[in-house]
């Protein structure tokens, strides 16, 4: 695991600085001006960090730019550590997650607990870069490390019976100040159905940016769905059985009138507090359209022929 | 050259104006996380929120405690909760959707939040406007009708907070709207004159 203290973070985060968002603010341009002499200037080195961030692309196939990898790896909502995104990253420094195992079980043929090491070893990972849309109307470019669901799926041989996937995050209060949270209904549980974990598009992530997955971004394995919200791609994950019932998520149960089983992301189906018909794409100024199933509408829309994506939400 | 200001109030001023600095420089030194837009209007909106109860603060503060000069900062108070209600919406209007109609009119129908802040905007700006002394003597008896819109306004402010916060949220918005019913019922007359009465014989007994 990648431990960076805190003392090389802060430069860093100076050194990145989002010069672009203040010079078109307008708004703030003349006090930008005024107080201009105050600003950090040059005298920061770049992360000491042994590997520097790094992708094989500038940008995702529509063209849209990655998101900072400062950004990605602190604005993070992960509630097991803080509802506040600024403070996961500080929170979770440190938090051990190796060895780790992960068990595959429920309705399989060839039920198995893997070590994350080992899934490593078992599927080459491969760099995906996703558009990554938040329920909360914000949305990033990663370039994520993984390998397909189905892989890991087709190994264990899912029985004819197995008609969902239902995934568990980590449950150790201990080491987790935000599971003590009684409004949550912990630990951490989503679900998908088979065909939708078996498309090719569904990955389990082991790392972003060329390097292992930090706490704060679900390490050591977390899923990646890039056509639904943010908060399907559960995190942390220690545990992923095949079942027959269509699995009750910890959304589901915290909200069941904002947050459905499918979550696909949809322009036109309205949360109750946040628009989705557009979204802020983190380092720019202002909104854009967001695009049906996050812009992966042909890839995925066949999944859902003939289902009315209003009633399932 | 004659002091316009009591020390008491120049000091109200630079802590209303606080928020606003603070924003600034955080803005400048990029330390707004990675949604600044987000950071703004929550922060401009908050500043609004309090500002509003402040001000209708003063004067169950003048009830209780017969303090004056707490009567003396009400407007300026009042102002700048209307200059962060204002900040706030342009921060929406213009920094988040870019002054663009068609999707801010989405954005107003689809999310209730959305229309109840556009209201209590709407339900502040006369209250701004007839702050002068020139529209008090004006309006005369009117005048303090107007001015008692000023509790809709809040209570409009703490519904719109409620309904923006996601659920797990909701500390912050319930703090402000408990403060402003604890404010409501010092306003009621029987409370109010026992606040008064009480006073007035602690005075009594002093003497």
């Amino acid at each position: 695991m990648n431990k960076i203290p805190s003392s090389e973070i802060t430069p860093e985060s100076v050194y990145m600085s989002r010069r672009s968002f203040l010079k078109r603010a307008g708004l703030l341009a003349a006090a930008a001006a005024a107080l201009a002499a105050c600003k950090p200037q040059g005298a920061v080195l770049p992360p000491a960090d042994a590997i520097p961030p790094s992708a094989s692309g500038q940008t995702d196939e529509l063209g849209d730019a990655l998101t900072d990898y400062q950004d990605v790896t602190t604005y993070n909502n992960f509630y097991e550590f803080s509802l506040d995104k600024e403070a996961v990253a500080r929170l979770s420094e440190g938090w051990i997650t190796s060895p780790w195992s992960v068990t595959v079980g429920g309705l399989v043929n060839r039920p198995k607990t893997y070590d994350v090491d080992d899934l490593r070893r078992l599927y080459d990972e491969e760099e995906r870069i996703y558009r990554m849309r938040c329920v909360e109307g914000w949305s990033m470019v990663i370039p994520w490390l993984g390998f397909p669901l189905s892989k890991l799926l087709k190994d264990v041989e899912p029985t004819g019976q197995a008609r969902y996937v239902r995934f568990e995050s980590v449950y150790d209060p201990a080491g987790l100040p935000g599971q003590r949270d009684p409004w949550f209904n912990w630990p951490y549980v989503e679900g998908l159905r088979l065909d939708e974990a078996m498309h090719d598009l569904t990955i389990l992530s082991t790392g972003l940016y060329g390097k292992t997955l930090l706490p704060q971004n679900g390490a050591p394995l977390r899923l990646v769905v890039p056509w639904k919200y943010g908060f399907k791609s559960i995190k942390s994950i220690v545990k992923i059985e095949l079942v027959e019932e269509m699995p009750s998520s910890l959304w589901m149960d915290a909200a069941p009138s904002e947050y459905g089983f499918y979550a696909n992301v949809n322009p036109d189906v309205a949360h109750p507090r946040w628009s989705q018909a557009t979204e802020r794409r983190i380092g720019d100024l202002g909104r854009r359209d967001t695009l049906l199933f996050n812009g992966y509408e042909e890839a995925v829309a066949s999944l859902y022929s003939g289902m009315d994506l209003r009633q399932n939400y | 050259m004659r002091l316009k200001f009591t020390r008491f109030q120049g000091l109200v001023h630079l802590a209303a104006f606080a928020p606003l600095a603070v924003l600034i420089i955080q803005a400048i030194a990029d330390r707004l996380t990675a949604n600044p837009i987000q950071a703004i209007t929550q922060r401009t909106g908050q500043a609004a929120v309090i500002g509003l109860l402040l001000t209708l603060a003063c004067t169950p503060i003048n009830t209780i405690t017969g303090w004056r000069a707490v009567l003396t900062v009400r407007r300026a108070l009042g102002l700048w909760a209307g200059f962060y209600a204002l900040l706030h919406f342009l921060t929406f209007a213009m920094l988040d959707y870019g002054l663009d109609l068609r999707q801010i009119g989405r954005a107003i129908l689809e999310k209730p939040f959305i229309l109840v802040g556009l209201i209590t905007l709407l339900v502040l700006i006369p209250l701004a406007i007839t702050s002068t002394r020139a529209a008090m003597r004006k309006m005369g008896a009117r005048w303090k009708k107007l001015h008692r819109l000023s509790y809709l306004a809040a209570v409009l402010a703490v519904i719109h907070y409620l309904l923006a916060a996601k659920a797990d949220f909701a500390a912050q918005p319930l703090i402000y709207g408990s403060i402003l019913g604890l404010l409501m019922v010092l306003r009621i007359k029987p409370v109010r004159q026992w606040f008064i009465r009480r006073r007035a014989s602690a005075a009594t007994a002093e003497d």
